[in-house]
């Protein structure tokens, strides 16, 4: 629906009118969804292999349902961490995509709390 | 039956914001001090269970809580403006008729959802936790008065996962029979007091109460408790904010003030941010007043304290008339030689800015004015509150607030956005 019209009865109506679009919103482009989405400023190097760079800004959306594959924040016995999400045959593991890192492994006893699954991240170039 | 009223509380509000970005605070007691670093507003189970009572003052606790490991955090309004903001969108999602009560609780209509009530009040309370990760209680029952005692006995019973719903009167009875009246909405102590003169003892006594005895003996108000009590609505939902009537600005300051200068800047500041807050609702004011005062817990200090009110000639919402017009205020009442403890400004009688009306000898707020504070708003908007100010303000506050233990602003700041 257009947002605009020309109100103006006086001269021609502008050819522009039928075609008014908003600007690009890069808040619409960011964030499915206002209430549950967060920015992070990423520290660590463990997800350079996914484009993950310190000084990045992540964005987190925490009404997203983890997938396998989805790069998540996470809480691994209370520390925040950014790692890939693997869940295989009942077990889950948080995958570092930087081979200096290693993989943590979610064991019986280890508290696990998906913060929120990351949908996008921002670089200043 | 009346329509179910759902009461959205959120748990330990501001330590549950201050533990979303800070997992090394779950489990541990938390306290949030009030501006300045006066007194603990807020306190989580943990620090209840330690005995720590609302409003202690900090500075004669503050051994006793490094001793208990309690985790003290100075109040982050930006933090909990925001997350509020979610929680109360969240839940306009699931009814529009949301009556936003105070910054972590609000009314919902839930008519159309009589036969799940239930499940949907689960279904929102899992929803915000998931999306906000703040963890509320949900009490639904048909009165405004219900709902609340509902929402007390959703975060007593830890059986109840946070919901609780009173829509049936023999539910509504045994809620009652929990209860001390104490625990109802709108009766203090003073008022059980007179009502147990008067027989009154319990809370299911004063619902089968004889309504034109309670108005007679209490007033009207109490009879309205009554019948929310019997599950007749009274108090409906109040779905637009009112427009407010005033507003304060004022603020404890971190050291005593006792040079007229620094007190004109902490008002001059206090009044630009009072008029910014005015002309955010369109709305301007005539009448104004100021006021000062030592501490009057410094027993040993020499004590003033002085209001000085200022009608204009006509209302405005102009800062540097509002500014003015304060300070003229102050330099009524500025006395040498004392330690000042407080500053601040009030603004009455707020009208509608298109309503303002031309005097012979006034003129109100011109175009050129009006347009100055639009701009003076906008960069203050746009680079962070106080970087524009009327010359008066001044720039180096040394009174400013005492804020030690403030956490970063996590979701208002990309400077201190969470790092991981």
């Amino acid at each position: 629906m257009p947002l605009v019209a020309s109100l103006a009865a006086a001269g021609f109506p502008s050819p522009a009118d039928d075609y008014l679009d908003r600007p690009l919103d890069f808040n619409e482009l960011l964030i499915e969804n206002p209430a549950a989405t967060f920015a992070v400023r990423i520290s660590g190097e463990s997800m350079t292999g996914a484009g993950l760079f310190p000084g990045d800004i992540a964005v987190v959306n925490r009404a997203r349902k983890v997938v396998n594959g989805n790069i998540v924040l996470a809480l691994v016995d209370g520390e925040f961490t950014l790692k890939r999400y693997r869940s295989r045959a009942g077990k889950i593991k948080l995958l570092a995509e930087n081979p200096k890192f290693s993989d943590i492994i979610i064991l019986d006893d280890t508290i696990l709390e998906i913060w929120g699954v990351v949908t996008y991240s921002i670089r200043i170039l | 039956m009346s329509k179910p009223i759902a009461l959205i509380d959120c748990n330990n509000f501001y330590a549950s914001c201050e533990r979303l970005f800070q997992p090394q605070l779950r489990g541990a007691p938390v306290v949030v001090l009030s501006n300045n670093d006066g007194c603990v507003i807020a306190r989580s189970n943990e620090a209840k269970d330690l005995g720590i009572e609302m409003g202690a003052p900090w500075h004669l606790n503050k051994k006793n809580y490094e001793k208990n490991n309690v985790a003290v955090r100075s109040s982050n309004y930006a933090l909990y403006g925001d997350m509020s903001r979610r929680v109360m969108s969240v839940l306009k999602e699931f009814s529009p008729r949301l009556e936003v009560y105070s910054i972590d609780e609000a009314f919902l209509g839930l008519e159309g959802f009589e036969d799940r009530l239930t499940a949907h009040a689960h279904d929102m309370r899992n929803t915000i936790l998931n999306w906000t990760g703040i963890p509320v209680s949900i009490g639904v029952a048909p009165t405004k008065t219900l709902a609340k005692i509902a929402n007390r006995l959703a975060k007593k019973d830890k059986s109840s996962n946070g919901v609780c719903v009173l829509m049936l009167p023999h539910e509504q009875e045994a809620a009652l029979g929990q209860l001390a009246l104490s625990d109802i909405w709108g009766i203090a102590r003073r008022l059980a007091q007179r009502l147990k003169a008067l027989d009154i003892h319990t809370p299911q006594d004063l619902r089968t109460a004889d309504t034109k005895f309670i108005r007679k003996n209490f007033g009207v108000t109490l009879e309205r408790i009554v019948h929310e009590l019997n599950g007749f609505s009274c108090l409906e939902l109040e779905l637009i904010a009112p427009n407010r009537k005033s507003l304060i600005a004022s603020r404890s300051f971190g050291r005593p003030v006792n040079v007229l200068d620094e007190m004109r800047q902490a008002i001059a500041t206090h009044a630009s941010r009072a008029a910014e807050k005015m002309r955010k609702q369109n709305l301007a004011t005539a009448n104004l007043c100021v006021f000062i005062e030592t501490n009057p817990f410094q027993k040993s200090q020499a004590q003033y304290r002085a209001t000085q009110s200022v009608q204009l000639s006509i209302a405005t919402s102009d800062t540097s008339r509002i500014i003015t017009a304060a300070l003229k205020a102050l330099s009524v009442i500025w006395r040498n030689g004392y330690n000042y403890k407080k500053g601040g400004i009030m603004l009455l009688d707020l009208m509608p800015a298109s309503a303002l009306q031309q005097t012979l000898f006034a003129l109100p707020d011109n175009i050129a004015s009006q347009s100055r504070m639009q701009v003076i708003d906008a960069l203050n908007k746009k680079y962070g509150k106080g970087s524009v100010v009327i010359g008066a303000a001044g720039l180096k506050h040394g009174w400013s607030l005492r804020r030690e233990y403030l956490s970063p602003n996590y979701t208002t700041n990309w400077q201190e956005l969470l790092r991981v």
